[in-house]
C-alpha cells in the first residue's frame, strides 16, 4: 500500500470544480510534483492534503490512517509557503523551533534539533536574526527547516521559490532536492515552472482545469506526452495537424507531405484529422538521409538565443521551431531559405483523441 | 515660486494661531495664581489635592482595565473578520462607527434604562457593578479607534499564511492567537491602547451621570468653582493626551522602522 493515498479526491466551490476525480499513490521517500497553470487545482489539492481546505468527495490516508477530516495541527505535515509565511516576531532559532515548542517538548532537545535542523540548511550562525534580516531565499531555506523540524509524514511545497530571483532559484532548487533525499521525506511540490518540476521530481502529475492529465516520470511527460495540453505545457512542442493515411502501419500526410509516426496509431480512422507532436531538439535542418521523415519547408524566422538557434520552417499551414546549436564558423540561415528538414520516425507523436477537420 | 509657498505657510500660521494662542493664554493664566509674578502654585495645589489623587487613579485603573476588555474583544473580532468571514467586514466597521454617531449621554442613558436597580440585571445597584457598567461603556467609546488601530495592524502582516503555518506546525487557536497574531499586532494594539487611555482619562459623561469619581468629573467640578486650578488641570490633561499621542508616534514609527529594513 502507497505511504500517501488520494482517491477520487473533489473540490467545488458552489457550481465551480476545481479538483475532479484526483487519485494518486505516493510511495514513502517518493518526491511528487504538480504541475500545471494558474487555476488547475494544483494548490488546492496540496492544501486538501494538509487540511486547510475540506474536499467535496474522496479520501486522504496517510501511513494507512485516514486524515480527511483531521484538523491541519493534527496531521503532522509540514509546509512551506510561497511567502515563507516566517513569523516576524520570533528569530530565526524560534521559528524553528516553533512546532517543537508547541508540542511540548523539553528544552535541551529543541535546541538541539534547531541547531541540527540550520546546520542542515547551512545557516548556523543566523540562529539569532529576525527574518527581516535575511534575504528571500534564506528566509525560504528557514521555511523549509522549520517544516522538517517537527519530522512531518509529509512535506508539502507550495511554489516556494516563485518569490526567488532566477539565480537563488536554481540553487535552492538543488538544496531542496538534497534535503529531501537525505532526510528520506515523502514530499509533495506544488509548480508552474516545467523546469523546477522535470529536474527535481521522481513524478510529476500534470494538471489541467481541476483534472489529471498524465502522471509520470519526468522522461515520460517530456518524452511521451499523452495529451496536447501535456505536450504544449512541458517543453515548446510543436504541435501539427496530420491527416491518417493508414493508421496500423503509422502513415500520416501533413500539409500533404508523407510522414511515418512511431507506432500505429490507435482508434484511428482514415482520413482522420489527428494532432501530432515533435520536440524541437528531434528536428534537424540537414536531408538525413536513410529510413527518416524529411519535409521541405521555408524558412519563417530565426530566433538566435545564445548556445542555440532557434529556427522556425513553415509548410504551408503547419510551421514548426527547431533548434541547432550555435556554430560560430557557419553562417545562420536566412530568411526566406528553402530548407529539408529531417526527423526520425520515434519522434513523431500521434496525440489522443481525433480534432474536428 | 515664492508666491506658491506664501499660502501653505499662511494656512500654517492661521492654524498655529488658532490652535497654539489659547493653549498658551491657558498656560499662562495657569501660572498667574500668585500676584503679581509668575508661579506653580496652581499646579502644586492641584497635585497635591487628595480628590486629584483619587479620581486621576480610579480613571487609570479604569482606562487599564478598558484597554484589556477592549483589546480581549476586538483582536480576535477583527482577526477572524479577517480570515473567515471578509464579508461581514463592511457590517463590523459600521457596527464599531455606531459610539460616534450616537453621543455618550443617549448610550448612557440607555444602560440606565436597562440596568437600573429595578431590572433584571441591576448593574447600578452597588459601586462595584457600575464600575464593571462603566468600563463596558468606555470599551463601547473606544471601539472606533481600537478597531481601527488593530484592523490596520493585522491587513499589514498575511494573517492568513501565517495562521495556516502556525497551524501545520501543531499549533491550536488560543496558541495561534497569543503566540503569533499578538506579538505581531503588538503596535497597532499599543497605539489602539494610548488612544483609548486618553479617551478614558478625559471622559465626563458616562461617569457623571454613572455618578462615578472619574477624572472627569472632577474637571468638571473643579472647573466650576475655581479660578486658577482648572486651567493647570486643562494644562495637565493635555500633557497626559500628548504623552499618549508621542507614545504612539515612538511605537508606530518604531514598527516602521522595522519594515523599512526588509
Amino acid at each position: 500500500m502507497a505511504f500517501l493515498e488520494i482517491s477520487d479526491l473533489r473540490k467545488s466551490f458552489g457550481p465551480l470544480n476545481v479538483v475532479q476525480n484526483f487519485d494518486l499513490a505516493v510511495e514513502r521517500g517518493e518526491f511528487v510534483s504538480f504541475l500545471g497553470p494558474s487555476g488547475c487545482g494544483k494548490t488546492t489539492t496540496l492544501r486538501m492534503v494538509a487540511g486547510f481546505e475540506q474536499p467535496s468527495a474522496g479520501a486522504i490516508r496517510i501511513n494507512g490512517l485516514e486524515v480527511t477530516g483531521l484538523r491541519p495541527n493534527q496531521r503532522n505535515v509540514g509546509m512551506v509557503f510561497q511567502s515563507y509565511a516566517l513569523f516576524p516576531n520570533m528569530t530565526v532559532a524560534e521559528n524553528v523551533g516553533f512546532g517543537l515548542k508547541v508540542a511540548k517538548r523539553p528544552a535541551a532537545e529543541i535546541r538541539a534539533r534547531v541547531e541540527e535542523m540550520l546546520e542542515l540548511i547551512k545557516l548556523p550562525t543566523l540562529a539569532g536574526r529576525y527574518p527581516y534580516q535575511l534575504s528571500g531565499g534564506q528566509q525560504q531555506r528557514v521555511a523549509l527547516a522549520r517544516a522538517i523540524a517537527i519530522k512531518p509524514q509529509v512535506l508539502l511545497l507550495d511554489e516556494p521559490l516563485s518569490a526567488l530571483d532566477a539565480k537563488i532559484r536554481v540553487s535552492l532548487r538543488e538544496e531542496i532536492k538534497t534535503v529531501q533525499r537525505e532526510l528520506g521525506i515523502t514530499t509533495i511540490y506544488v509548480t508552474h515552472d516545467q523546469e523546477e518540476a522535470l529536474s527535481m521530481s521522481d513524478r510529476i502529475v500534470v494538471m489541467n482545469e481541476g483534472r489529471v492529465e498524465q502522471i509520470g516520470t519526468p522522461f515520460e511527460v517530456y518524452n511521451y506526452p499523452r495529451t496536447r495540453f501535456v505536450a504544449s505545457f512541458v517543453g515548446t512542442l510543436n504541435i501539427l495537424r496530420a491527416r491518417v493515411i493508414d493508421a496500423a502501419r503509422g502513415q500520416i500526410t501533413i500539409d500533404d507531405q508523407a510522414i511515418v509516426a512511431r507506432r500505429g496509431i490507435a482508434d484511428a480512422k482514415p482520413d482522420e484529422i489527428r494532432l501530432v507532436a515533435l520536440r524541437p531538439e528531434a528536428v534537424s535542418l540537414a536531408d538525413p538521409g536513410g529510413e527518416r521523415n524529411r519535409m521541405r519547408g521555408t524558412i519563417e524566422d530565426v530566433s538566435f538565443l545564445g548556445s542555440v538557434m532557434r529556427i522556425r520552417v513553415r509548410f504551408s499551414d503547419n510551421a514548426i521551431s527547431l533548434d541547432t546549436f550555435n556554430n560560430p564558423g557557419l553562417a545562420p540561415p536566412q530568411r526566406g531559405q528553402e530548407v529539408t528538414v529531417g526527423f526520425a520516425h520515434e519522434d513523431v507523436l500521434v496525440l489522443e483523441g481525433a480534432e474536428a477537420s | 515660486m515664492k508666491r506658491s509657498k506664501l499660502g501653505p505657510w499662511l494656512a500654517i500660521a492661521i492654524g498655529a494661531i488658532y490652535f497654539l494662542v489659547p493653549l498658551i493664554g491657558t498656560f499662562e493664566f495657569s501660572l498667574r495664581m500668585r500676584r503679581g509674578e509668575y508661579s506653580f502654585d496652581a499646579y502644586r495645589i492641584v497635585l497635591a489635592d487628595p480628590q486629584f489623587q483619587a479620581t486621576f487613579t480610579y480613571s487609570t485603573c479604569l482606562a487599564l482595565a478598558t484597554i484589556v476588555v477592549g483589546v480581549l474583544l476586538v483582536v480576535p473580532t477583527a482577526y477572524w473578520i479577517q480570515l473567515r468571514l471578509p464579508r461581514l467586514r463592511p457590517v463590523v466597521e459600521f457596527i464599531t462607527l455606531l459610539p460616534l454617531v450616537i453621543p455618550a449621554i443617549v448610550l448612557v442613558f440607555g444602560y440606565l434604562r436597562i440596568y437600573n436597580s429595578s431590572s433584571p440585571l441591576p448593574m447600578t445597584s452597588s459601586d462595584r457593578a457600575t464600575d464593571v457598567l462603566l468600563t463596558f461603556g468606555y470599551v463601547t467609546l473606544a471601539l472606533p479607534y481600537m478597531y481601527r488601530a488593530v484592523d490596520n495592524g493585522l491587513r499589514a502582516i498575511d494573517v492568513r499564511t501565517l495562521t495556516e503555518a502556525a497551524e501545520s506546525l501543531g499549533a491550536s487557536w488560543p496558541t495561534i492567537l497569543f503566540r503569533v497574531i499578538f506579538p505581531n499586532v503588538r503596535t497597532a494594539v499599543l497605539s489602539g491602547a494610548f488612544l483609548t487611555f486618553a479617551i478614558v482619562i478625559g471622559e465626563f459623561t458616562m461617569a457623571s451621570l454613572l455618578d462615578r469619581p472619574a477624572f472627569g468629573p472632577y474637571l468638571q467640578l473643579i472647573g466650576a468653582n475655581r479660578a486658577y486650578e482648572p486651567s493647570a488641570l486643562a494644562i495637565i490633561a493635555f500633557i497626559v493626551t500628548w504623552g499618549c499621542m508621542g507614545l504612539i508616534q515612538v511605537f508606530g514609527s518604531g514598527a516602521r522602522l522595522a519594515s523599512d529594513t526588509r
